[in-house]
């Protein structure tokens, strides 16, 4: 069920406005951002996909530990990435009350 | 009315005194047959004149589906110290640019509208009070007017830097992450215009699309209001019809007709080779060069002069005008200056420096708030190209005259000290 919710993209956006280069960031999500000369986040405007565990988790590291809070995980509603859920099929889950 | 395919357009009627309220409604009467602004102002194909090149009908648009309660800021703010345009329109028919505000107020079901003028330029400021004064007095329904007086600075007439100030007092862009991005009073959706653009909805409002049309091209219709500075006889602001050869409005302006380079669309644009000035002055020609129209700025630079010692002055005074919010361009640009003085001085500092300032120009570029960075990181990328020639001898230690002499032509305002600028 974790591989569903899994699906789509995301992306790593940094408010530049609050950004004051304290390069957390490059610590926590190194996949992901690299510093600038003067100690800035170059952060990727690709979309990353979210089956990609491990830059997902630094990403949500890197939102978290950021001493300004410029940083944000934004989910991109690209064509989703289609791993190996599709292919086997899935009991509908209900989520909350089962209709009477 | 004005009659099709004439100029002026927007400067029809002007004297050296901004038109009465009478004398305007005299020049421009309408001729009644437009039943739908909106649908006029779709079918004009007007494009915003403040430098980006947005359509406006696209603005309107997203605007019109806001809810709550609007606002028309009109931009005059001229950021650009080569442009003249708003403060010459608004100082020879202040009330086409307040009609056209009107319009887009209608269009989009605002209740106010601000129009802000930098308040280093007395003189046009109190031309539009007095106009906003004379309206007053004869219409007392519709959107109320404003006159807003920002300080003068190179961001501060970026859109969301205006709104900022509107806002908050403080003119520093504002970050906004998705695109479009609807900026806000308060809590009501804002549409911000520039005044040649405004002028221009105020024709269309009163002699239809088809009218407008009749200049221009087909992507990029109407006149456009330009401002020719550098080597010309005097620096004067003219009107014109896109798709006009640049060589002819460099004629028209009395210019160099041999010069070296001509800058387009302000201090944030590009350079176009002196060899290629016949090309038509209009967004689809002057897209093969990666150029555009942009804030209507014609600099034209000499054969005599140096066109990297005049980048660089420019780009110390970008960098010197940015707002410091983000590091990119706080610390980015004034990095470029550096690099460009040393090639500036040339030897091998200028040989490391050339590689690096195409490095850094890939850094900077788009990690601004605004779109500050990215203007000054092209006007850079274009100086590069263009006086390529000049970079080498320059690297050889055989720098041009140009860079011995004192003579400059690019007006670039002194530099102040940084904790003499004001931003509210």
């Amino acid at each position: 069920m974790g591989v569903i919710r899994r699906a789509g993209m995301f992306v790593l956006q940094v408010n530049p406005i609050l950004c004051d280069g304290f390069g957390h960031c490059a610590e926590l999500a190194p996949e992901l951002v690299h510093l600038d000369e003067w100690g800035y986040p170059i952060i990727s405007h690709e979309p990353v996909p979210m089956a990609d565990i491990g830059a997902y988790e630094s990403a949500r590291y890197a939102e978290r530990g950021c001493p300004r809070q410029a940083l944000h995980v934004a989910k991109v509603n690209a064509p989703a990435a289609i791993t190996n859920v599709a292919m086997t099929p899935q009991k509908p889950v209900s989520r909350g009350r089962r209709p009477l | 009315m004005i009659a099709p395919r004439t100029l002026p357009r927007l400067f029809a009627g002007a004297t050296n005194r901004p038109l009465s309220l009478a004398d305007h409604e005299e020049m421009f009467k309408p001729t009644g047959h437009v039943t739908s602004l909106r649908d006029e102002l779709d079918a004009s194909g007007l494009i915003g004149r403040g430098g980006a090149g947005f359509p406006t009908t696209r603005k309107v648009e997203l605007l019109s589906h806001q809810r709550g309660h609007k606002f028309v800021v009109v931009n005059g703010m001229e950021g650009e110290p080569a442009a003249h345009k708003d403060n010459r329109l608004l100082s020879t028919n202040p009330h086409l640019v307040l009609d056209g505000a009107e319009m887009l107020a209608t269009m989009i079901g605002a209740s106010r509208i601000a129009i802000c003028v930098a308040r280093d330029n007395p003189t046009v400021v109190n031309h539009v009070e007095r106009a906003i004064h004379e309206r007053a007095r004869r219409n007392l329904r519709g959107p109320g007017i404003d006159l807003h007086t920002p300080p003068w600075r190179y961001v501060a007439g970026e859109e969301s830097a205006l709104v900022h100030w509107l806002d908050d007092n403080e003119s520093l862009p504002q970050y906004r992450p998705g695109r479009p991005h609807i900026l806000r009073i308060g809590r009501g959706p804002t549409l911000v215009d520039n005044a040649e653009t405004c002028a221009n909805v105020g024709l269309i409002g009163r002699y239809g699309a088809e009218w407008f049309r009749t200049l221009g091209t087909h992507d990029h219709p109407g006149s456009a209001v330009v401002s020719v500075t550098g080597a010309v006889t005097r620096p004067n602001v003219l009107e014109v019809n896109v798709g006009t050869p640049l060589s002819t409005i460099l004629a028209t302006a009395g210019a160099d007709p041999n010069p070296q380079a001509v800058l387009l669309g302000g201090y944030g644009g590009a350079w176009l080779r002196g060899d290629q000035i016949n090309t038509p002055y209009c967004n689809e020609s002057l897209s093969a060069f990666s150029l555009s129209v942009g804030a209507g700025v014609i600099a034209v630079l000499p054969r005599q002069a140096c066109g990297v010692a005049e980048a660089h002055r420019v780009v110390r005074w970008m960098a010197h005008e940015s707002a410091r919010q983000c590091g990119p361009c706080a610390f980015g640009l004034p990095a470029l200056a550096e690099d460009l003085l040393a090639v500036v001085r040339g030897g091998r500092d200028g040989v490391e420096a050339i590689a690096r300032l195409r490095d850094r120009c890939n850094v900077i570029e788009g990690r601004g708030a605004c779109r500050h960075p990215d203007g000054v990181v092209r006007f850079v990328r274009s100086s590069i190209d263009v006086f390529a020639a000049d970079i080498d001898n320059h690297l050889r230690g055989a720098p041009c005259a140009g860079a011995r002499s004192n003579q400059r032509f690019l007006t670039v305002p002194a530099l102040e000290h940084e904790e003499d600028l004001i931003w509210e």
